[in-house]
Order: C-alpha cells, then structure tokens, then sequence
C-alpha cells in the first residue's frame, strides 16, 4: 500500500470516557487508514464505539470528560494536537460529517440555507450570492427537486430523506477530502435509504472524497463499501476488502454478524443469533479476546493471552488466532449451548 | 403568522363569556349586600328592601348578568360604594401606577435573569453555576411576602434608602421631581419583585441551555467548524431563549398576581391594594370590576405568549 495516498491514519488512538471518575476505554488503539477515492466501512453491533471513534476524528468530546491517546493525521497534520481553534478550521471544510439521526441534527429554527450556508460563512470567501449559488447547486446534487422551495423551508417542513439530503449538502459544502458518514441511512426507510448511498457514491467520485461509513447494516456495506473494518468493544478485530469479508470472513466475530443477516434464497433459516450483549464500557474486558464470552463453545486454548493483529496477506487481517479453527456449535453437528 | 392570531383570538372570546360569567356568579353568591353596611341600623327593612329592588337586586340572575354586560360594554362599571366614585375611573388611576411598577420588574427580571441563566449553564457545574443554582433555590422557598418584609426592613427601615411607602412623595413638584419621585418609590418594590420573578426564568433558562448543549444540532454546528462562541450565540442560545419568549407573556400576568402582595406591603397605590381594600369593605363593584380584568389581563398574557411563540417558533405557525 502506497503511504501517499492515505490521507487519513489513525494509529493507535483510544479514547476513554470518564465515569464516576475513572476512566473507561470505549475505544483501544484503533488503527486504520483512508484513502482518496474509498469508502471505508466500520461495522458492528451497537456500543461497539463506530461512533466514538467518529467523533474522535472530529475532535467533538468534551475534554474535561474524555481521554484522547494516539495520533490521527490527516493530510500531515496530527488533529489530536490542536486547539479547538485549530480543528475548526478542518471541521467543516476538509472533514465533513453526516449524522445519524437527521430528524434532531438540523437547527430547527434556521431555514435550510442558512444552516448549509453557515458552513461556507466560516471556511470560504464567499460573497452571499456565491454562497446561494452553492446552496442551489449542493441540493440539486443531493438530489432535491426544488433547491429553492427547499431552501426557504425549516427543517420541520422537510420529510426524513430530504433532512438527511440536507445534511450531506451540509457536509460537503467546502468539498471535503474526508467524509464520515455515521449511519447516515438508519432512521431511513428502504428506498431512501439506497437513493441516499447513491447520492454518497456519486458525491464521492465526484470530490474524489474518502468516506468512512459507519453502520451496523451489513446490507448497506455490502452495496458501498471498497473496504470493511469489523469493530467489537472498541477494538477492530477484521478489516480487508469488501470481497475478503464477505466472501471469506475469518474472525468469528464477523462470521457471526454475517450469518445473523437475512438471506432472501435462504427463507427457511431461522436467523442466527449471537448469545449475549456488547459488554457495556465498565464491563469491558481489558485482556484476551473481547468476544470470546460470547462464543462460549470455543475452548481458551484457541484464544491469544493478548489477541494481535494478524495479516493474512492483501490487506486481510483478523485479530487472534481462534478464527483458525471457529465453527458454530450448529454447523460442528455439536451441542448447543 | 396573524391567521395564528386571529385564531387564538377567537379561541379567547368563549373563554372571556365564561370567565364573566363566573365573575358575575361568583360576586352573587358572596354573602352580604351593599346596602346594610351603610344605612342607618334603626332604618326601615322596607326601605333597604326598596333600595335593593332600585338596584335590581331582585332581578332573576340571567337579566342582572345582562344589563352587567351591557354597562361593561359602555365603560360602566358601576360606582364603587366605598369611594362614591365610578369605578372605572377609580381603577384606571390605580392601573397606571400597577403598569409602571410591573413592567419595571419585568425589565429587571430578565436584566437580572437572562445572563445568570446563560452564565450558570454555560459554566455548568462550576462554581458560578452552583452560587447561582443556591441563590434560586433559596429565594424560591422563601414566600414572597417574607422577602418583601425582609426587603422594606434592610433598605427601607435599617439603611433607610428607599421609602417604605406610597407611590409619589406628597412634596414632589410636577415634571421632573415627580417623575424621579415615581421612580424612586416603584426602585424597592421593582427590584425585590424583579428579584423573586428571576428565580423562575433562571432555573428555566439554564435547564434549556444545558439541554441545547447537548444536542444534535449543536453538535452538527460543532461539525461544521463553528467556533465554540458562535455555536452559542447563533444556536445555543437563540433557541433557548424560545420558550423563554413565550413565557413572558405568562410572567406579565404573573406579577400583576403579584402586584397584589406586592402593593400591600409597600402600601404602593395600584390595583392590587385596591382589590384587597375592596375585599375589606365588601366593595363588590369593584372587586367584580378587578377579578374580571385580572382574569382578562391573564387571557391576554397567555395570548401575548403564544403570539410571542408564533413569531419566534417558525413550527407552530399556520400557514
């Protein structure tokens, strides 16, 4: 892998959430890269910190109750390092994000241009009338039909697909070279859903953006995503091409998620389900695998005392050695547990 | 935006029929006549019976409610028994000086308010916050009578910085000196009334910053490069001070509620010391009189409020 065209590494970076005092990681030592012209999906299940470490990159937790270690540099700049004064001038104009809940993440007191054109009020020399051109010319690629009716309107007056199309133009506003996108289709139905992924694909290739996508559906990553990073209790335990994961998934984990997603020729099955809860951020294990309690079946012998990394060539890694010899209870003709 | 008006104004024309009339009823069913107090005990019963059917005492309810309406409609509200005069002009001579000294609270109300509020969630958790949090919960479990003793006490009677009564000195000239004299009377009763009402408006206040802290919108401005100052000004606070808008139309009739402690202790000549005296002297005239236009003032206060939130809450508004 060539190191210029990652824009984006993120090495090592935990963050800890302080909790009646103490500190609690509810992300360890995460690392992964984006590149240029790629849409980098982190899945898993909810709690698993996607959003932590989203929020992490836009430096938007509250110093006095978080805990920050590592390096995320973007572009040659490590953003961990910087005032806030100094992240505002990336947040916004090389960082944008998209929010997941797109009915509480507008001001609903501000009409959709004044919002989309307040990012350009801090990052552009844009006169208003250039700043209005823009505005027309961002939710016409958003895809809204009426930019200048939309425009005039308060966000109240905007169903759900049309907020979270505001919300992208909001994002991309000052062209950004990284988006993050934290499960910008969940409170979305179907169709909209797949005509807001196309909006993000066309956006992208035509920014020449890199997307990290965050969400827990895999149907989504699947029709996206250039590259998946599997995320469980704050580590990432797989990440490879989208072809490697879903054709041949390695860490239990992953296989797991993978065999407890619908199938339309499979309609017979009952869907899997994988036992137990992601362990809640005082509860978290700090040492050997962190989903090993919920496959039970599997003897410790086949767990790392301290899980790595492991590169399983092209890109492929998977954490710990027991995805070696995983196999669900079911599929050994073995005991249920 | 007026067609939101005009339809909360017709809402409060069935609400202003029901209130008359409960006023009205009310004021019938106090025991006790107009007349007995202030004829001869030794006179004829005839003749207070006669005065009373001059009156139209006698009159079937639903005919006395009538003709009240009909005088109301012309500015008659009768004469005042205790004072011989009409009680119109009585009571308007008396709403100036309620004017006065209520919007003068109000003003230091929100003066006081606003930025404590702001100040304290802002510094969430800090010491200011918990100063001010400490202030508001003392101040609001004291009754507002005994802060107003407590008041006249320290500065009326210990410092002697402020008169203690009335509403104008008797030696002021008019033009200027009446003016500062005026002013100087409503200073004590203004500002302790100012400081009870800011209890409410803080408390309210800082509970909707700290829930506009932390929501998504604000974070979406945070995302977007704002600085920490502007998300402040321009999201945290423009939507906060919303409800606030709307409760003020709520807190005017408030402290014309209020006037009524208020003006009694500072003896202060307004329409709340006039409502106590009238209900002293069984003045019903004027106590019907002061109970249907404290109840209408409380109509339009809320009225106000919603106007208020339609103007500065684009999501409520008719189109």
């Amino acid at each position: 892998m060539e190191t210029t065209s990652n824009f984006l590494n993120i090495k090592d970076v935990s963050t800890a959430f302080k909790i009646n005092g103490k500190y609690y990681d509810a992300i360890s030592h995460v690392n992964l890269e984006v590149n240029h012209d790629e849409i980098l999906a982190i899945v898993g299940e909810s709690g698993c910190g996607k959003s932590t470490l989203a929020t992490t990159i836009m430096g938007l937790h509250n110093p006095a109750e978080t805990k920050i270690t590592g390096t995320v540099d973007f572009e040659g700049t490590d953003l961990l390092k910087l005032d806030e004064k100094g992240y505002n001038k990336f947040r916004g104009s090389k960082i944008g994000m998209i929010f997941q809940d797109p009915l509480s993440a507008l001001n609903p007191l501000k009409r959709v241009e004044a919002q989309i054109s307040e990012v350009m009020d801090y990052h552009t020399d844009f006169t208003a009338e250039q700043k209005h051109d823009r505005v027309m010319e961002l939710l016409d690629q958003v895809g809204i039909d009426n930019p200048k009716r939309t425009a005039r309107q308060f966000p109240h007056e905007l169903s759900g697909g049309m907020r979270q199309r505001v919300i992208i133009a909001i994002a991309i506003a000052c062209k950004p070279d990284l988006i993050i996108a934290d499960e910008p289709t969940t409170a979305l139905d179907v169709t909209i859903q797949a005509q807001i992924l196309d909006v993000l694909r066309d956006i992208q290739k035509e920014n020449h953006a890199g997307i990290i996508l965050i969400t827990h559906d895999l149907g989504v990553v699947a029709e996206t995503a250039d590259r998946v990073a599997v995320m469980y209790a704050g580590q990432i335990v797989e990440e490879g091409s989208a072809e490697q994961i879903f054709n041949s998934p390695k860490h239990p984990y992953t296989r797991s998620l993978l065999r407890s997603m619908p199938q339309i020729d499979k309609q017979d099955d009952d869907l899997y389900v994988i036992q137990g809860n992601v362990p809640s951020l005082q509860k978290m294990p700090t040492t050997g695998d962190r989903f090993a309690p919920r496959t039970p079946w599997v003897p410790a012998s086949e767990h790392e005392a301290d899980p790595k990394m492991h590169d399983l060539g092209d890109g492929h890694e998977v954490r710990c050695t027991c995805y070696k010899n995983f196999e669900f209870p079911d599929q050994q003709g073995g005991v249920k547990s | 935006m007026w067609k939101t008006v005009l339809r909360r104004i017709m809402i409060m024309i069935p609400e202003v029929i029901i209130l008359s009339l409960l006023v009205f009823l009310l004021a019938k069913a106090m025991p006790g006549d107009p007349f007995t107090g202030s004829i001869n005990p030794k006179a004829d019963p005839a003749q207070l019976h006669h005065l009373m059917e001059m009156n139209g005492l006698y009159d079937p309810w639903y005919q006395q409610y009538w003709n009240w309406v009909v005088h109301l409609f012309h500015g008659n509200l009768g004469n005042s028994y205790q004072y011989q005069e009409p009680v119109a002009r009585l009571i308007s001579s008396r709403a100036v000086n309620t004017l006065w000294l209520a919007l003068f609270t109000t003003v230091l109300t929100y003066c006081f308010a606003l930025p404590m509020g702001m100040y304290a969630a802002k510094h969430e958790g800090k010491l200011p916050d918990t100063i001010i949090r400490f202030y508001t919960y003392i101040t609001y479990s004291i009754p507002f009578f005994v802060i107003l003793v407590i008041g006249i006490w320290i500065f009326g009677y210990v410092l002697g910085w402020f008169p203690t009564t009335g509403s104008i000195s008797s030696t002021a000239n008019p033009g200027i000196s009446s003016a500062g004299s005026r002013l100087y009377h409503i200073l004590l009763p203004g500002i302790m009334g100012a400081l009870f009402g800011t209890v409410n408006v803080v408390q309210y206040l800082r509970s909707e910053v700290i829930d506009a802290k932390r929501s998504d919108y604000v974070r979406t401005a945070r995302s977007k490069g704002v600085p920490e100052a502007d998300v402040y000004k321009h999201h945290i606070f423009r939507n906060s001070l919303l409800p606030i808008a709307a409760f003020a139309g709520y807190s005017i009739t408030g402290l014309l509620n209020g006037s009524i402690f208020t003006e009694t202790i500072f003896s202060y000549p307004g329409m709340g010391l006039l409502f106590i005296n009238s209900i002293n002297y069984r003045d019903y005239t004027v106590i019907t009189a002061l109970v249907l236009i404290y109840g209408i003032l409380n109509l339009l206060g809320t009225l106000l409020s919603d106007i208020i939130l339609s103007i500065v809450d684009p999501r409520i508004r008719i189109e």
